[in-house]
């Protein structure tokens, strides 16, 4: 039997948007309200959530044998959106990369996997919902990452596990619907409260813990998320979570415990989907060191507010005219495939000779012409200074102006590429800006994954 | 680089060119087709038959050789398509000069056309190949890339944004308004400064009068031995220096390159000097016709071409040095601001300006005694270039 494995790293991404309740309300006439819902930008999907939560790791010591991608938006069907995760990260071609998508349990379902055999869970989603939905107004979009190994390397082990399962109508989607249907909710709430409680109980007892210090529920149904988690008294009061994520959900809501729990603490995950996973889990005596640099308090207070209509606009939900620009050309399979390492992991050539870094990656050396005389350079966790600039409003793109940076990367090399994140008048020769990975454009139902830039946060 | 070049080998001896514009009603044939007879009508006694090899510029406007022989029926003769970029006009012509100095071709004819309204859309569109959607071309427009130069030289040079802005506004306020003087300009009013400052932003700070237009038009050459010129004419034009660039790609990647300059131009512009025997283009140029596809890239051109120090051309540039009456007029028919820029025909108008000005043809336009005159393209973006620059002459020698 294989050793259970454990924790040994986590890390979540928020994207930087936030859609205001008041402005939603306002557009809508409807009370509003006074917080935000965490919003993906028009160039980010599960893929690419997934893909930053991922890169957030830690890095150095083993790379993941397996990756498990879990989201119920998907940004390809009949193509395995792991693959992108794996290339992204710069794994090369050993490994296991595989989609769990479909409803939220695939959260959990890609956590259970990872624990089971070890490797990587990425948990992603972008929540959409109809205007005036709960969905849109109390979802959110983000990812977790979760890197289970040796269990002697663990920051939290799992020590108890006990899973129901229950078919009735709560919610559901055909596959060609952008946002879900829900039954009344009342009936979905009696049908999963029996479901919490039995597998809760359970768990705790062949945990052998009588009262956890850390309890969280994740459910799509917001009734049975706010009672069902009552079921269960915690010691330690819960922390706030970004609004429910999908199938990211389960993940964020364990990863926001981890950013506080301390050595020996444990924690009861319940996530009620079509039944109830109940996961007992114990923080070690590692948990100290082995927090995420940006704990998700963080990522919350940080944001920029997005407008109800852009953000109608970047989910296909407004549909506005196209700029009297021809469509930006399908990026295509062989080369795509011949320039998987710098299109998908960032990664330029240097010259062994001159030390020229070349992005993209070239044979012929531009600073002294050797050929072939290149090592792989990968810039994807690299920062940069803004050279120049601008802000291109006759280009093609979901949400104008399209913003254009020249960028010199610390320790060498240059590119121009899109920045994310940012505003016009933000920009200014110097800044400093981290790359992040992002869908360019859509064309032919074919996502154009490529990195971007983005303002650093905490270097101004 | 280090060309010999073929200095007063060659001549131009009669020129056509279309006026530029919105040609609903024209089709690419029509355009070459009219700037073809209005060369030809130029040499009375010489017929489309006499002409031995053609060379047809167009960046997407057709394809091979049988754009321009099907067009005019022309009886199996040699005809060549070439593309590169915006130098497209000026490609064909260099290489319709290099068959006439190498001896194969006695008469030869350049071409370019370009028909760019059709689209339907607004700029320039390409067609790349197959790519992996990676390349910032595949976004960044034109006005976009060539942007990029207003805040690099704000910096580098510690100009006041203001300062930049307003000698922006100069280069195309000076283009306006000579092409309001020129019949074949798609443009022909003037437009004010408060108009040009306050126009709708493009990309960066370039506003739409920033921008060259879209139009169609077509331009062509005939081009004879030096020794034949005056076969044809009184008045010939002599190919003095022809010098093409093009980028290693370097400068993208470089982070030693400042955008504030064209590498290529410089380069190709020594090599033109070097082919013509210009020391001092500053007092030796009569005029120039430069490649402003946006303003910026005009005040840059000014200095990598060696009108001004660098760094000083948005100064010059307000105060007049290069409009009509100034030290060296700067696209005096117009330039790309008034004309538009049909890619393939671009370079051959250019050459339509230098033959005017030194016949004394140009009208209102017309400047006093000019002996050498300059033309300038450049394709691709700034980092990455091709750029032509050819000098020519109203005398031998």
């Amino acid at each position: 039997m294989n050793t259970p494995k454990g924790i040994v790293a986590y890390a979540t991404y928020l994207p930087r948007h936030r859609l205001r309740h008041a402005d939603l309300g306002a557009a809508l006439g409807t009370g509003g309200g006074t917080g935000s819902r965490v919003a993906a930008s028009f160039d980010e999907d599960s893929t690419t959530l997934g893909i930053e939560a991922a890169r957030r790791l830690p890095r150095g010591g083993e790379r993941p044998g397996a990756i498990f991608f879990a989201t119920t938006s998907p940004a390809y069907l009949d193509k395995t959106n792991a693959a992108a995760v794996h290339a992204a990260l710069g794994l090369g071609a050993d490994g296991f990369a595989v989609d769990l998508a479909g409803s939220a349990r695939s959260g959990t379902g890609a956590l259970l996997a990872a624990a089971a055999s070890g490797g990587l869970a990425v948990l992603a989603d972008v929540r959409t919902g109809l205007p005036g939905s709960a969905d849109e107004r109390d979802g959110a979009d983000g990812a977790a990452a979760f890197l289970f190994g040796d269990p002697d390397e663990a920051i939290a082990e799992i020590v108890a596990r006990v899973s129901v399962t229950a078919e009735f109508l709560d919610r559901w989607r055909t596959p060609d619907e952008p946002a879900a249907r829900r039954w009344e909710e009342r009936f979905g709430l009696e049908s999963y409260l029996p479901l919490v409680t039995e597998a809760g109980r359970r768990a705790l007892a062949e945990a052998d813990v009588a009262v956890p210090d850390h309890v969280v529920l994740s459910s799509p149904n917001p009734l049975v998320a706010r009672r069902g988690a009552a079921l269960f008294p915690a010691r330690v009061p819960a922390g706030r979570t970004p609004g429910h994520a999908g199938a990211a959900d389960v993940g964020l809501s364990l990863a926001e415990v981890l950013d506080r729990a301390a050595p020996g603490e444990t924690v009861l995950l319940l996530a009620a989907v079509d039944g109830c996973d109940a996961l007992v889990l114990r923080a070690t005596d590692r948990i100290e060191g082995g927090r995420q640099a940006h704990p998700i308090s963080a990522q919350l207070a940080a944001g920029r507010d997005v407008s109800y209509t852009a953000y109608l606009t970047w989910r296909g939900l407004l549909d506005r005219e196209a700029p009297r620009r021809p469509e930006p050309e399908v990026a295509a399979g062989p080369p795509s495939a011949r320039s998987q390492a710098w299109k998908f992991a960032f990664t330029g050539s240097r010259c062994r000779g001159c030390g020229f870094v070349h992005l993209p990656p070239a044979r012929v050396c531009k600073g002294c012409g050797a050929v072939d005389e290149m090592e792989p350079r990968p810039l994807s966790g690299v920062r940069g200074t803004v050279v120049t600039f601008t802000a291109d409003r006759l280009a093609y793109s979901p949400s104008p102006p399209l913003i254009d940076v020249v960028v010199d990367f610390d320790g060498g090399g240059r590119y121009t590429m899109e920045l994310a994140d940012a505003a016009p008048d933000e920009v200014e020769i110097g800044m400093r800006v981290e790359t992040t990975f992002r869908r360019l454009h859509t064309t032919q139902g074919v996502h154009n994954y490529f990195w971007k830039a983005r303002p650093v946060e905490d270097e101004r | 680089m280090s060309a010999r070049g073929i200095k007063d080998r060659v001549a131009i001896v009669a020129m056509g060119c279309t006026r530029f514009g919105e040609h609903w009603t024209s089709s690419t044939d029509d355009l070459l087709i009219d700037a073809v007879r209005e060369c030809m009508t130029a040499v009375p006694g010489t017929d489309l038959a006499d002409v031995e090899a053609f060379w047809l510029g167009t960046l997407g406007s057709g394809q091979s050789g049988l754009t321009l022989s099907r067009a005019l029926a022309l009886d199996y003769r040699p005809v060549t398509r070439v593309e590169n970029y915006c130098a497209t006009g000026s490609e064909a012509f260099r290489n319709a000069c290099y068959a006439v100095a190498s001896g194969a071709y006695d008469r030869v004819m350049a071409v370019g056309v370009e028909k760019l309204k059709d689209s339907g859309f607004s700029g320039l569109t390409r067609m790349d190949p197959p790519g992996d959607g990676t390349a910032a071309e595949n976004t960044l427009t034109a006005p976009a890339a060539f942007s990029l130069l207003d805040p690099a030289y704000c910096a580098r040079y510690g100009v006041d944004p203001a300062g930049m802005r307003a000698a922006m506004t100069h280069v195309a306020w000076k283009n306006h308004a000579n092409g309001a003087l020129n019949p074949k300009a798609q443009y022909r009013a003037q437009v004010s400064k408060e108009k040009i400052a306050a126009a709708p932003l493009v990309a960066g700070r370039l506003g739409v009068f920033d921008c060259s237009g879209v139009s169609d038009g077509a331009a062509c050459a005939l081009i004879v031995r030096a020794e034949d010129a005056h076969l044809y004419t009184d008045h010939p034009v002599y190919v003095k220096a022809l010098a093409l660039t093009a980028a290693p790609g370097r400068a993208a990647m470089d982070p030693g390159y400042d955008y504030t300059t064209f590498p290529e131009v410089v380069r190709s512009a020594q090599d033109a000097y070097r082919q013509a025997g210009v020391t001092d283009p500053r007092t030796e140029i009569s005029l120039a016709e430069v490649h402003d596809c946006f303003t910026p890239t005009e005040l840059v051109l000014m200095e990598d071409l060696g009108f001004a120090e660098c760094g000083e051309a948005w100064r010059d540039a307000l105060d007049g040095a290069f409009e009509l009456g100034g030290r060296l007029p700067v696209n005096p028919d117009g330039g790309l601001k008034s004309f538009g820029h049909p890619v393939g025909a671009s370079g051959l108008r250019m050459l339509y300006e230098c033959w005017l000005q030194f016949r004394g043809e140009a009208g209102r336009r017309q400047l006093s005694d000019p002996r050498l005159a300059l033309t300038h393209n450049l394709g691709g973006r700034p980092g990455g270039c091709v750029s032509f620059v050819s000098v020519v002459g109203s005398e031998l020698g």
